[in-house]
């Protein structure tokens, strides 16, 4: 299977959406109209590169930081706000909030803020994947399962990879190693470097990758999902990126360390990606003004959508309870 | 009719629903070793052993659940469930309501539970009443070997997470069971015996301590009715009420301790729609606040016995009347 190239200068649009989207939504909380949110300000690579290398068929869970994985899939964003908002228009009819959001018609299947939740239930996907591949297509979708260096401190990470090796599951699991667990360093609760150590102890193959350069992400994920493909075996991906913004909105980062910060501000994706596609001629201002001004528009039609979108009626309580 | 074990009718349960549904598969910790005639009968992808780890087990058949398999889990015993719940309540519980009636979860969960095997606090804990409070699952808890083929069929075809508990003691107990018989629906409660005097409600093992005490009565010429739950979600709000609404006298006898467990619920459900054809107050008969030991004769005086429901009654039926 021949993965369509990815286009850098869309995959640059596509991540200032993501980072608009954030954008909008912490300005929506700060006036009182959503609720506070985990944003994936800084984590747009690692969401853009691996999505891009998925096709159609793919499926894929998620954590709490999960609106650039959405987005990167193609979701609205403007039923992505509403469903933040608590409103009917939503992906969930108003009743995940922002921490759950899942699309089932974007192949989003559960989206887990259960740290590792996640995790366990990828599996599941896996199997059903692979029970249900039908005869004569030799392609059955893969699952892409995207969680934080936090959930693999968890037990669930080793159940996971162990029993997707045990039974060649075809799950690409994508570490978002963003140094920060909550409002804890990564380096306080784990002494190796990153968590794709652990994976050859389980059988797992697995690849690190620069978290903040797109290309990079997405040429290591589409050898990652064609080794997938050809083994039927799961692989680890870990990107290592950082979470430029607070753990949940609003925090001022007082925790954090400025020279850490400031590092890692100078490896902005966006501002990076941008200033190489400007250096190599293939992205002019004007190119840049354009995509800001589509992105903004999208973004305001996008509020308008949700502040539009009723809440859903009080019934709503107690439906979906039960199939 | 044939005559066979609980244990056997869980397996032709099982064997019946993977014939009529390729979807169908059990997956647990020696379940292909234990289950040889389901493994030859079926193969080793629908019939698998799994690493001893029930968080990822239960995750596992989530995920799976949600993406078109109707797994079911043998979590062996109760108390291991403790491991597994987060993923059965966290996920399989709730996930359905959170993406806005998106999924569904047509898993079992299989576990033992209760007295009879000495085996002690940590293998033997009846913990239904944890999963009675967590929405969107549904618990069964059936007594005879019938029973448990048509509720395990119910339960595989359910679009619900459900768990079986089977009450060790009642493995290996034999009853006729109608080679034709189907599915037995959820939530109906068995009047295993009519009477006048008074209402006997229990479920699992000790509905046979009430069917021995209602025979010791009725010698005393005390007519008990002996109401056999079954499902204990949905509850069979009618059964109980039409019979108290007859009998006047409720006891609810049940292993599990007393406190916010199902004899709670079933008390406070008679107090608010059937008070006024109470003539006594209604009383519980339950295993103790305590963890349940090994030593047989402590076993055994765990569980509540026949003739302290025969106790129970004759201090009901000589209440005066108060109609
Ligand atoms: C089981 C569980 N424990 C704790 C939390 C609280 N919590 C939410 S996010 C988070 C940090 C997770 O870190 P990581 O997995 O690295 O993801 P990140 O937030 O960095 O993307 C914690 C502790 C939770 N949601 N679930």
């Amino acid at each position: 299977m021949t993965i369509r190239p990815l286009d850098p200068v869309q995959a640059l649009e596509r991540m200032m959406l993501i980072r608009a989207y954030e954008e909008t939504l912490i300005d929506l909380h700060g006036r009182g109209r959503a609720a506070g949110t985990c944003t994936s300000v800084g984590q747009e690579a690692p969401a853009v590169g691996v999505v891009s290398a998925l096709t159609a068929d793919d499926l894929i869970l998620t954590n709490h930081r999960s609106a650039g994985h959405l987005l990167a899939r193609g979701a609205d964003p403007g039923r992505m706000l509403a469903e933040v908002m608590g409103k009917q228009d939503g992906y969930c009819g108003g009743k995940s909030g922002s921490l759950h959001i899942s699309a089932k018609e974007l192949g989003v299947v559960l989206t887990s803020t259960i740290v590792g939740g996640e995790l366990a239930l990828a599996t599941g996907v896996g199997l059903s994947r692979t029970m249900l591949s039908k005869p004569g297509l030799n392609q059955p979708g893969i699952v892409a399962c995207f969680f934080g260096d936090g959930a693999a401190t968890e037990g669930r990470f080793q159940e996971s990879l162990n029993l997707a090796a045990v039974w060649k599951l075809p799950i690409l699991y994508v570490c978002e190693n963003n140094q920060w667990q909550a409002f804890v360093h990564r380096k306080e609760t784990m002494l190796a470097d990153g968590i794709s150590g652990q994976a050859a102890a389980l059988g797992v193959e697995s690849a690190v990758v620069d978290g903040n350069d797109p290309l990079a992400v997405f040429d290591a994920a589409s050898s990652a999902i064609d080794t997938i493909r050809r083994t039927g075996k799961p692989f680890l991906l870990e990107a290592m990126t950082y979470r430029l913004r607070g753990h949940f909105e609003p925090d001022d980062q007082g925790y954090v360390d400025k020279a850490e910060l400031a590092h890692w501000r100078d490896r902005d994706p966006i501002l990076c990606l941008r200033a190489r596609l400007e250096r190599e001629g293939r992205l002019t201002a004007d190119g840049v003004a354009a995509i800001e001004a589509r992105v903004r528009a999208a973004m305001e039609a996008a509020t308008a959508f949700a502040d539009a979108s009723p809440y859903p009626g009080l019934d709503a309580l107690t439906t979906d309870v039960y199939a | 009719m044939t005559t066979m074990t609980v244990n056997d009718a869980i397996s032709v349960a099982l064997a019946e629903e993977m014939r009529l549904d390729p979807t169908v598969m059990i997956f647990g910790e020696g379940v292909a070793t234990k289950r040889h005639d389901l493994l030859a009968e079926f193969g080793a992808a629908r019939v698998r052993n799994t690493p001893l780890a029930e968080g990822i087990i239960a995750g596992t058949a989530a995920g799976a659940a949600a993406t078109g398999l109707r797994p079911v889990v043998d979590l062996l015993f109760a108390p291991f469930l403790c491991y597994a719940m987060d993923e059965i309540v966290n996920s399989a519980g709730k996930l359905r309501y959170i993406s806005g009636g998106q999924f569904k979860f047509p898993m079992v969960v299989l576990a033992m539970t209760g007295a009879g095997w000495g085996v002690g606090a940590q293998h033997n804990h009846n913990v239904e009443s944890w999963f009675v409070h967590s929405p969107g699952l549904k618990i069964v808890m059936p007594s005879t070997p019938a029973d448990f083929k048509g509720l395990m069929k119910s339960a595989i075809r359910d679009d619900n997470p459900v768990l079986v508990f089977a009450d060790i003691a009642l493995g290996y107990s034999a009853g006729e069971v109608p080679e034709d018989a189907d599915a037995i629906p959820l939530g109906k409660a068995a009047v295993r015996r009519e009477g006048r005097d008074v209402t006997l409600v229990s479920y699992a093992k000790t509905v046979g301590t009430c069917m021995a005490a209602a025979d010791t009565l009725a010698a005393a010429g005390i007519d008990a009715e002996v109401i056999d739950l079954r499902s204990l979600k949905p509850l069979d709000e009618d059964a109980i009420l039409r019979s108290v609404a007859k009998t006047g006298r409720l006891v609810v006898v049940h292993e599990a301790s007393r406190l916010c467990g199902v004899g709670a619920e079933i008390a406070a459900l008679v107090a608010e729609k059937a008070f006024t054809s109470l003539r006594a107050p209604v009383l519980r008969l339950t295993g103790p606040d305590a963890p349940a030991p090994a030593s047989f004769p402590l076993e055994q005086a765990f569980v509540p016995q026949a003739d302290a429901v025969v106790a129970a009654v004759r201090s009901l039926v000589a209440e005066p009347a108060t109609v």
